[in-house]
């Protein structure tokens, strides 16, 4: 669990104005797992990104969840700081929430269950949400098992909900979903980064843990996309002690995928799968 | 232009009788492309029959008293640890809780990663001409609708009697089913369940043999007798 190290008394609060001088004279604590902002001031910005193009900047606490709404074109870096983290993944279209991450179809369309560079993931509605473009994992990724539950956790940790440190992570995602004004009935199935699982011969769903500290994966949205994040122990983490450490978060602006980049033409079901979703946009004037 | 790409009737077509013995309360033939659904009450047996044989059955399940409670493939593949449904499988809702249990199955494997196949999902699959082909997704949303249910209440599926195989490298897809005429699952309500069964339109890939036959559902109650 990540440590808040700036809380509790640190002075006299009796009075308003001794209340008010504690609670102003905590601003300045830093401690790991928050937000930076202006994104440009992050004290992480990966060395290959212009801090100006920066449009967010985090790190998730593990167990945390964060959520965002960005522009067609966005560019979001997951890091998993330890090699403890999992970042539990929910993509909804900006124009239309009903429009939305469809695991089976994201599987189904390449012809392959395994997430890695250039896998597009894409929604129920024929049309891509945003493109897996870098991994830096070693393809410990998982599509079939999504979160961990409440009555799940609290059987095999003690507890699961939200406010304790072996939080369930589909509770995550209904928070992050709720800030969105979303509930339940839109949190589908998810995808899951840096915790890989495989399918054996006999359909045996086998742990290939992580990808190690330092661990990143690069995202494209291709259309104005909320994605809600829960950073949350795998469901079929062996370790016998919840495991989530602090996710990192930088996003900032570049390009949607063009027939420029491999994957667009890697196989004909995704360059329709682009097609389709570059003309939904063209219709509503974005570009 | 009529277009039917089914087959309502042949002297193949085996309806076979329920799986597990009762009073049957519920009997209906969902005729080929059709949607259906059915409240099942806690206890009792749902057996789906594939009559002509390789025949998808896409199929959603809700808790009757509340649809935001509803079949989640992967908390049911992440409790038993295997990508298959087969016999004594528990289907769970979200949370991990069961909605039902497949107490009998007559088929090597049943299908839960293929999801439904959707206009939409077709152009991509086998280009934009088939957008005006019928799907299983507007099966589901127009038997949906008659539950109060939208596009944000459909969610991965199971798909009976589809055979979908994943390979080492995670290749993964539709091939030849597994079933054939007759062929049944059966299963046990564990509380009061909405089911919403789309008997497969898909002509474009081997789901349905590329010729959609009836499905039979029949309900028994095994606690009282026939
Ligand atoms: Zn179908």
């Amino acid at each position: 669990m990540t440590d808040d190290l700036g809380a509790g008394r640190r002075s006299d609060t009796a009075t308003l104005a001794q209340a008010r001088d504690d609670a102003r004279g905590r601003a300045d604590t830093a401690v790991e797992a928050m937000p930076y902002l202006p994104p440009a001031t992050s004290p992480h910005v990966p060395a290959d990104v212009d801090p100006a193009s920066l449009v967010w900047a985090e790190t998730v606490a593990g167990p945390g969840y964060t959520h965002m709404t960005v522009a067609r074109g966005t560019r979001i870096r997951l890091e998993d700081l330890t090699g403890d983290a999992c970042a539990h993944v929910v993509l909804h279209s900006a124009l239309n929430p009903a429009e939305r991450l469809n695991v089976a179809d994201t599987q189904k369309i390449p012809w392959q269950a395994y997430l890695g560079t250039g896998h597009p993931l894409l929604s129920g509605d024929g049309r891509v949400l945003a493109t897996v473009v870098a991994d830096a994992a070693g393809g410990h990724h998982d599509a079939f098992c999504g979160v961990t539950t409440l009555a799940g956790n609290v059987a095999r940790y003690g507890a699961g909900a939200a406010h304790t440190a072996t939080a369930a992570g589909r509770e995550l995602l209904l928070l992050a979903a709720a800030k969105q004004g979303l509930t339940a009935r839109d949190v589908p199935p998810s995808v899951s980064f840096f915790k890989g699982v495989r399918v054996a011969a006999d359909g045996a769903l086998d742990w290939t843990g992580g990808g190690g500290a330092g661990a990143t994966v690069d995202l494209v949205a291709e259309m104005p996309l909320t994605i809600l994040i829960a950073n949350a122990v795998h469901p079929l983490d062996p370790a016998e002690a919840y495991r989530a450490g602090p996710l990192r978060v930088h996003a900032w602006a570049a390009a949607a995928s063009s027939p420029a980049d491999p994957w667009w033409g890697a196989t004909p079901e995704r360059t329709r799968a682009y097609l389709n979703t570059d003309q939904y946009l063209l219709a509503r004037g974005i570009r | 232009m009529t277009v039917t790409w089914a087959t309502h009737e042949a002297d193949y077509f085996d309806r076979s009788e329920p799986l597990v013995a009762g009073v049957v309360v519920d009997d209906h033939e969902i005729a080929p492309r059709e949607g259906w659904s059915l409240v099942v009450r806690a206890g009792r047996v749902l057996t789906l029959v594939d009559v002509g044989g390789n025949q998808s059955g896409d199929c959603l399940i809700y808790d009757a008293a509340d649809r935001d409670v509803r079949y989640s493939v992967q908390a049911t593949l992440a409790a038993q640890r295997n990508a298959y449904l087969v016999d004594g499988a528990v289907l769970r809702d979200q949370e991990g809780h069961p909605l039902m249990t497949i107490v009998g199955n007559e088929v090597d494997r049943q299908d839960t990663i293929g999801g439904a196949c959707s206009k939409e999902s077709n152009t991509l699959r086998y280009g934009h001409h088939t957008l005006f082909h019928h799907a299983c997704r507007e099966n589901f949303l127009l038997e949906g609708a008659r539950h109060g249910l939208g596009p944000r209440d459909l969610v991965s599926n199971i798909n009976w009697f589809m055979n979908v195989p994943v390979e080492p490298d995670g290749t993964l897809g539709i091939v030849d089913g597994m079933s054939g005429p007759g062929r049944r699952v059966a299963l046990r309500a564990e509380r009061d369940v909405l089911v919403v069964l789309s008997n497969c339109p898909q002509v474009n890939n081997p789901c349905n043999d590329f010729n959609p036959t009836p499905l039979r559902v029949v309900v028994t109650d095994p606690a009282v007798a026939a």
